[in-house]
């Protein structure tokens, strides 16, 4: 590695150790409320598995730099608008740090990511991703969010990129707020009785008038079944 | 570690092994007619509507993964345990071929799983060799089976419309809940095609048929594990009812070891070992009935070696694992440039499909022999991990306003509307049909492996045939012709020749069937026509096993059928005091 090179390494491992410091307590309130999160949401668990939740609950896999440099990119990502928050608001940061211990696979991907990232800019900016004007990192966005015209060169850029956007649609469209706001209206008891006739109309749609009469009638659910 | 072989000194009238649709039955009807039942089950207790174990009505945001299938293949939230991997409980295969079990120890076994598809199998399918020569026949036809078909429907039941195909039997049907938006548009590209696009055929409870379950109230996860018992499960609709006789005692994480038979040749008892404290022990029995699954009470029986049995408990046919087959499978996903932008309202529906495309073709005018239905998929669901994914091969082509231009991918406040757009716009074909049971397609007990209570394990030697290819590349013609039909886009390249049409590594499907087929001649087949042993006439098997042939049908009603059946043979048998 000549000077150069070093000095940049230097300048991500330094920057490193001071949001390392700076971040420490954030970070300590956040693992304790996941893992009080785990401990409060009871979704039918196995023994083997909440103990597996458990653990990966209590180890943390970024470090706080990463972590500071994914929450500045799902928030870019989707961002709040008039409709709903933004992907930090809904939790998206601590979803994807969960993830990568979740599913290992994910963790070279997304560290080498990150790093590519903050060379990248070093190279073209001078500042890691995170250091970045808001207006320097959505020009180092555009080069690698749009598959389809970026160059082959930031290629690897480009998956990087690509892996963090679908895990940042995973993550805000399962939260609350996403939910919400898709307009998911669902997982709740109810009466299925078909589309909505307003919705029929619009696709020029109708129930096949020879079966309309088998079809369930709401008013027999309560109902047992006999068949003499 | 020392230990000795506990033995119970009580003889139950039945030991039954497994507590899935098979055993659960066989549980259910034994017990009822009084007798003393001991049912073997691998896993632990389980009950859908245990506030520990429930997952119905969980948003995704209860589970840190957001419902990702890291430990639970169909995904964090699906009632199923195991998988088509679990610790310490390997298998092999060999001959470089492939095959993938699925396995689910826990009460009712299997059935925690599965889509609910419950289609009778049809006169044509139970003598097919009859009608184009490959593999064999059935010793028994429809019309044995058809009487406890009607039973099975009437004691667990089916939604339906009566249809009147030859080879598609009615039934006694629950009314059926009307199609869903993308339903109904599949339903009008199949008219246009001549393909026919007919009600579904499901076990969830439009109306309940008796008064210890409820009604389905449509929250579209009956992979859940319904907490009303409104969907079918084995653990929920048949062992819960057969404990309440005070008939069956249940010895949950007793995984079986082997068949243990007396010097005249009669099973005697089943030996297991206890996964809570490790120890082994025998539970005595006059009668001893199999239903760990096809493969699982293959391996029961080879593991069964005695000085009469050299080769494996009634397997002096060498049948035992031969003839081992899943069903096929191939898919296709499509995007439905109409349903873009689409109004929202609640169509999560049944825990599947509302409708179907059962086989409509005659493979004598086709390349290979044997039919598949189609399972339908789509729908404004509920958001899971992997929502959204790929946008980018979807947001720069459909949906642009005219004039403008857009670029594939992206981010910020363009993508998040994207996102919106693009819900409940994807429909999803699968393909699941028939393979030709061969008897080089099998499973055998691996001389140099043991899992980890030291019971020998299984190795597979499975290979798909032309038979299964072509069909796979029917599929997906058949998909492309809808899609195109519908004004959708297929996603992603078509599936060619080098990945065989898409089509699935066997056990994928999980519907494996065979290993211990009933025949007349027991130089050719395992059991007869009740599911009893040719070779030991107080041991059955009342899974998957028995199948000569699959059917482009998912087996489980069928597996409901002949339990129901042979546990009334064996109830017959034992006040003639044959056994």
């Amino acid at each position: 590695m000549d000077r150069r090179e070093s000095l940049k390494a230097l300048a991500i491992g330094s920057f490193s150790v001071s949001t390392f410091l700076a971040a420490c307590k954030d970070n300590k309130t956040t693992v304790k409320e996941a893992k009080d999160g785990a401990g409060a949401d009871v979704y039918g668990r196995t023994p083997e598995e909440k103990e597996r939740d458990a653990k990966l609950m209590g180890d943390k896999f970024f470090t706080n730099a990463e972590m500071k440099t994914i929450t500045v990119l799902t928030a870019l990502i989707i961002p709040a608008d008039e409709h709903s928050g933004s992907a930090v608001d809904a939790g998206v940061p601590d979803f994807i740090e969960f993830m990568v211990k979740d599913q290992p696979r994910y963790q070279v991907p997304m560290r080498g990511g990150l790093r590519w990232l903050d060379v990248f800019c070093l190279k073209h900016h001078k500042k890691i991703f995170v250091e970045c004007s808001a207006q320097q990192q959505t020009s180092v966005l555009d080069i690698i969010a749009y598959p389809e015209k970026a160059t082959p060169e930031t290629s690897q850029g480009v998956m990087f990129f690509s892996t963090l956007r679908n895990l940042t649609a995973s993550g805000f469209f399962t939260s609350k707020i996403g939910i919400k706001d898709l307009g998911y209206v669902g997982n709740t008891p109810n009466e299925w009785n078909g589309v909505p006739d307003d919705v029929l109309k619009q696709y020029g749609l109708a129930y096949d008038e020879k079966l309309l009469p088998l079809y369930l009638k709401m008013e027999d659910r309560g109902k047992l079944m006999t068949w003499d | 570690m020392a230990f000795e072989i506990k033995q119970q000194g009580k003889v139950y009238d039945v030991c039954i092994v497994g507590s899935g649709a098979g055993g659960g039955m066989a549980a259910k009807i034994l017990s009822d007619a009084g007798l003393k039942v001991a049912l073997l089950e691998a896993g632990p207790k389980y009950d859908p509507a245990d506030p520990e174990q429930a997952t119905q009505l969980k948003w995704p945001w209860q589970s840190p993964r957001r419902g990702a299938s890291t430990t639970r293949p169909f995904g964090d939230f699906d009632a199923a345990y195991g998988g088509w991997e679990i610790e310490g409980e390997p298998y092999t295969t060999k001959n470089g071929t492939q095959f993938d079990w699925f396995r689910s120890r826990m009460l009712g076994g299997r059935t925690n799983h599965w889509g609910r598809i419950s289609l009778r199998f049809g006169p044509r399918d139970f003598k097919h060799k009859s009608y184009d020569g490959h593999g064999d026949d059935w010793p028994i036809s429809y019309e044995d089976v058809k009487p406890y078909y009607d039973r099975v429907d009437k004691m667990i039941g089916v939604f339906g419309t009566k249809e009147g195909m030859p080879n598609e039997p009615d039934g006694y049907f629950l009314p059926p809940p009307k199609p869903r938006l993308h339903e109904l548009m599949i339903k009008g590209a199949g008219d246009r095609l001549d393909i026919p696009v007919i009600t579904a055929r499901m076990s969830m409870l439009t109306r309940s048929v008796n008064k210890d379950r409820g009604a389905c109230f449509y929250c579209s996860q009956c992979n859940r594990g319904c907490t009303v018992y409104a969907d079918f499960s084995s653990s929920s609709c048949l062992v819960k009812p057969a404990m309440k006789s005070g008939h069956v005692d249940l010895y949950t994480n007793a995984m079986a070891r082997e068949v243990i038979t007396d010097e005249k040749g009669k099973a005697t008892a089943v030996s297991y070992v206890d996964k809570t404290d490790l120890q082994e022990y025998q539970v005595k029995a006059r009668v001893i009935v199999l239903a760990a699954s096809a493969c699982e009470s293959a391996r029961l029986l080879l593991n069964s070696k005695s000085a009469t049995f050299p080769n494996g408990l009634a397997n002096g046919s060498g049948v035992v694992g031969k003839y081992l087959h899943d069903s096929t499978g191939s898919s296709r996903g499509a995007f439905l440039p109409q349903l873009m932008d689409r109004k929202r309202y609640n169509e999560d529906g049944v825990g599947g499909m509302h409708v179907y495309i059962p086989w409509w073709l005659d493979n004598k005018k086709l390349d290979f022999a044997r039919g598949y239905h189609v399972e339908l998929g789509g729908g404004m669901h509920m958001p899971m991990y992997g929502f959204g994914s790929g946008i980018e091969r979807l947001n720069g082509k459909y949906g642009v306003p005219a004039g403008q231009t857009k670029q594939a991918g992206g981010y910020g406040a363009s993508l998040k509307n994207d996102y919106r757009r693009f819900f409940g716009a994807t429909v999803g074909f699968a393909g699941r049909g028939e393979c030709i049971a061969r008897e080089d397609n099998y499973c055998e007990i691996d001389p140099n492996v043991v899992d980890k209570f030291g019971i020998p394990v299984l190795r597979f030697n499975y290979t798909w045939s032309e038979h299964e290819i072509k069909q796979a590349k029917h599929m997906q013609d058949t998909f492309e012709q809808l899609i195109h039909e519908l004004g959708g886009v297929a996603l992603g390249d078509k599936p060619g020749a080098d990945s065989m049409y898409g089509l699935e590594t066997p056990g994928r499907i999980i519907h494996e069937v065979g290993t211990t087929r009933m025949g007349d001649d027991p130089k050719r087949s395992v059991l007869n026509k009740h599911n009893q042993a040719h070779e030991v006439k107080n041991l059955f098997v009342v899974d998957g096993g028995p199948f000569v042939s699959q059917a482009d049908k998912n087996p489980t009603w069928t597996i409901l059928a002949l339990s129901m059946r042979a546990s009334e043979y064996i109830i017959d048998e034992l006040k003639k005091q044959n056994l």
